[in-house]
């Protein structure tokens, strides 16, 4: 536990060279632009002049943004101050982290700094983010930050790990271009067909298709330089994901902030009796930041590998029993002739387990206690045949599990089963974390003290030693508010 | 359906005003197909111009039969837990959202609902799919409802 003490607040700022990684990224983007227009033999003076106005204005905002960019590490809280006009002073609640980043592009990597991305999650919560730190900074952060979001001494080194799986680079450009082929094999045959038929059409489709390579090589690159190097481990603290080629992603995600977790097998793979592994995880940092609704995002647990080394991943992730399945009433052969044989489903107390899908087989499991909602669907064939569809949906878009084609009377018991076993374990997960409740989130209760306040409404909260006072204070001004449920 | 606990709260429908409201937005755009459908063919003479019309306006009476089938399948249930929503005729669904994974309840009321005295309920959870969405509430049992669930869903929440 840090001091408590309000003005021990110890505040640091970013690497210096901050500016010119951030300035220098989109500069190299000019470069490129500029090399490309001289390559074309336009010499012409005044783009360059134009490049080098916009290089002068970025790089001293980028010098002001640094130098009105402050974090400090809070006890509980990790805050982030920026923002010169408009002050920005973020509380970043740590016992709700979803999921620690530490992403390095290309550039931040050779001057040897890298970004924190701290995912939060629920409603009106904010994400952090810290760019650049050094790199041997950033990790002693993410360290701390993981530490005190699991309840245990902050000075805790980063505990030791377990490599569960790595992808062989052989292995991932062999499935993207396996799943590329199933795009691009047909479109060629279609190109070499019309070529033979009449020219002014292979013109056209010829040139569609130019530009479809574009974006077909693009992806390519992008598919195989973000997974390049993969390498997922299991740790005290999380599951950690490493991957990339150029620029490197270090993901750390706590195995309770699992959402759901999915096992793709695509048709073209499945000779090979390779899969793709994914998970869904609350919060979102960065781009993929939006108001309103939490943001979710799904990372790849495994990009391509093994059906076994993928079963090993989802026991690591759900750390309890595989429900038993069973597959729907007989008669769903004539509604569903084709993926009859592929459907199953099956819950237990504590996870939902359901496979669907004739030409990309998923599975996937979301434990009860993540569920969100859960909805019977029942069409107009379905109800000729007796049939209903019962989901269970967890946080993210399409994150869910299918009861698909159960009989009326299944999914009615469906329905009351999965509402009071979720129930159950919300109820179980509160009663748990309420005993472990506090300032450190969980582990042994700390001494009465001020601490930085747990709703972020204040700048410190009085703990009396068992519970949160009313009793606030924001710049040595004392005052009462009681701390609502969060 | 699921079923009833004792003492479980009664299944509450929409105001019989979205009917009437149903009716008017279905009057008008018909009206609007039948008059344009009617002067596009009536170019080729009066008759057609008139048949045209008269499909527009069975059309029409057959969007309101379904529409009449569809206002009456809303209902939704407040039970101690959760909150249900039934909708649908062809498609029928059931959705049962705990009020504790409730993260915000939107009301809305659109040009035509505000003339009814009406608004739409919508509870959002993490999940995108949760289709927890009531509409045509008259207002006070709009503001109830939302009330309700807020309070609720303070005291119920639970962390992702």
């Amino acid at each position: 536990m840090t001091s408590p003490s309000p003005n021990a607040l110890h505040w640091n700022r970013l690497h210096p060279l901050t500016p010119v990684v951030r300035t220098g990224r989109f500069l190299s983007v000019l470069l490129v632009g500029l090399a490309l227009s001289y390559g074309r033999g336009h010499t012409d003076n005044t783009a360059a002049l134009y490049e080098l106005v916009v290089a002068g204005v970025l790089l001293p905002v980028g010098v002001i943004r640094w130098l009105v960019t402050r974090w400090a590490l809070d006890g509980v809280t990790l805050r982030i101050e920026s923002g010169l006009l408009r002050r920005d002073s973020r509380q970043l609640s740590l016992a709700r982290i979803q999921a620690v980043d530490v992403v390095r592009p290309f550039l931040a990597r050779l001057f040897g700094l890298s970004e924190l991305r701290i995912r939060l999650a629920g409603a009106g919560s904010a994400n952090g983010r810290l760019a650049y730190l050094p790199h041997q900074v950033a990790t002693d952060l993410r360290a701390r930050l993981l530490a005190t979001h699991h309840g245990i001494d902050p000075d805790t080194p980063e505990p030791a790990e377990n490599v569960v799986a790595t992808v062989p680079p052989g292995r991932l450009v062999g499935s993207v271009f396996l799943s590329g082929a199933t795009t691009f094999v047909p479109s060629a045959i279609l190109l070499l067909v019309l070529v033979q038929v009449s020219s002014t059409a292979a013109v056209i489709v010829g040139s569609a298709f130019a530009t479809y390579l574009v974006g077909f090589v693009q992806g390519v690159w992008r598919r195989i330089s973000s997974a390049y190097g993969f390498a997922v481990a299991d740790a005290p603290d999380g599951i950690r994901i490493r991957r990339g080629l150029l620029g490197t992603v270090a993901e750390t995600i706590p195995a309770h902030r699992v959402q759901a977790v999915r096992l793709i097998e695509p048709l073209v793979w499945r000779p090979l009796r390779w899969c793709r592994l994914e998970v869904d995880v609350a919060g979102a940092a960065g781009r993929e930041e939006r108001s309103g609704r939490t943001a979710t995002s799904t990372k790849a647990l495994l990009p391509v590998g093994s059906y076994e080394v993928a079963r090993q991943l989802v026991a690591m992730v759900i750390r309890g029993p595989e429900p038993e399945t069973a597959p729907p009433p007989p008669r769903t052969r004539l509604k569903a002739p084709f993926s009859y044989h592929f459907l199953q489903a099956g819950h237990n107390d504590v996870l939902v387990m359901a496979v669907t899908g004739r030409v990309r087989r998923t599975t996937t499991w979301i434990p009860m206690v993540k569920a969100q909602s859960i909805r019977r669907i029942q069409g107009p064939w379905q109800r000729r045949l007796g049939l209903a569809t019962v989901h269970l949906d967890a946080a993210g878009k399409r994150v869910r599990a299918e009861f698909r084609d159960r009989s009326v009377d299944e999914a009615d018991t469906l329905m009351d089963d999965l509402t009071s076993l979720s129930r159950a374990a919300r109820r179980h997960e509160e009663t748990t974390a309420a005993t472990t409740a506090g300032p450190s989130s969980a582990g042994q209760s700390p001494a009465p003290g001020w601490f930085s306040d747990p709703s972020g409404r204040h700048q410190i909260r009085y703990w009396d030693g068992v519970v949160w006072t009313n009793h606030v204070r924001d710049h040595d001004v004392a005052s009462v508010d009681p701390l609502a449920a969060t | 359906m699921t079923t009833d606990s004792p003492g479980a709260s009664p299944w509450l429908s929409p105001s019989p005003r979205l009917w009437k409201m149903r009716c008017l937005e279905a009057g008008l755009i018909g009206a609007l197909v039948a008059l344009i459908a009617g002067l596009a063919v009536a170019q080729a003479g009066t008759v057609p111009g008139l048949i045209a019309a008269g499909v527009a306006v069975v059309l029409t009476g057959v969007a309101l039969r379904f529409l009449r089938n569809r206002f009456r399948s809303w209902a939704y249930q407040e039970r101690d837990e959760d909150l249900v929503v039934k909708r649908g005729v062809a498609f029928r669904r059931l959705s049962v959202v705990p009020y504790g994974r409730m993260q915000f309840v939107d009301v809305t009321a659109g040009p035509i609902e505000r003339l009814f005295k009406l608004s739409t309920i919508k509870l959002h959870t993490a999940a995108a799919a949760s289709d927890a969405r009531i509409p045509g509430l008259e207002q006070q049992e709009a503001a109830r409802l939302r009330n309700q669930l807020a309070s609720l869903g303070e005291a119920k929440a639970a962390g992702l």
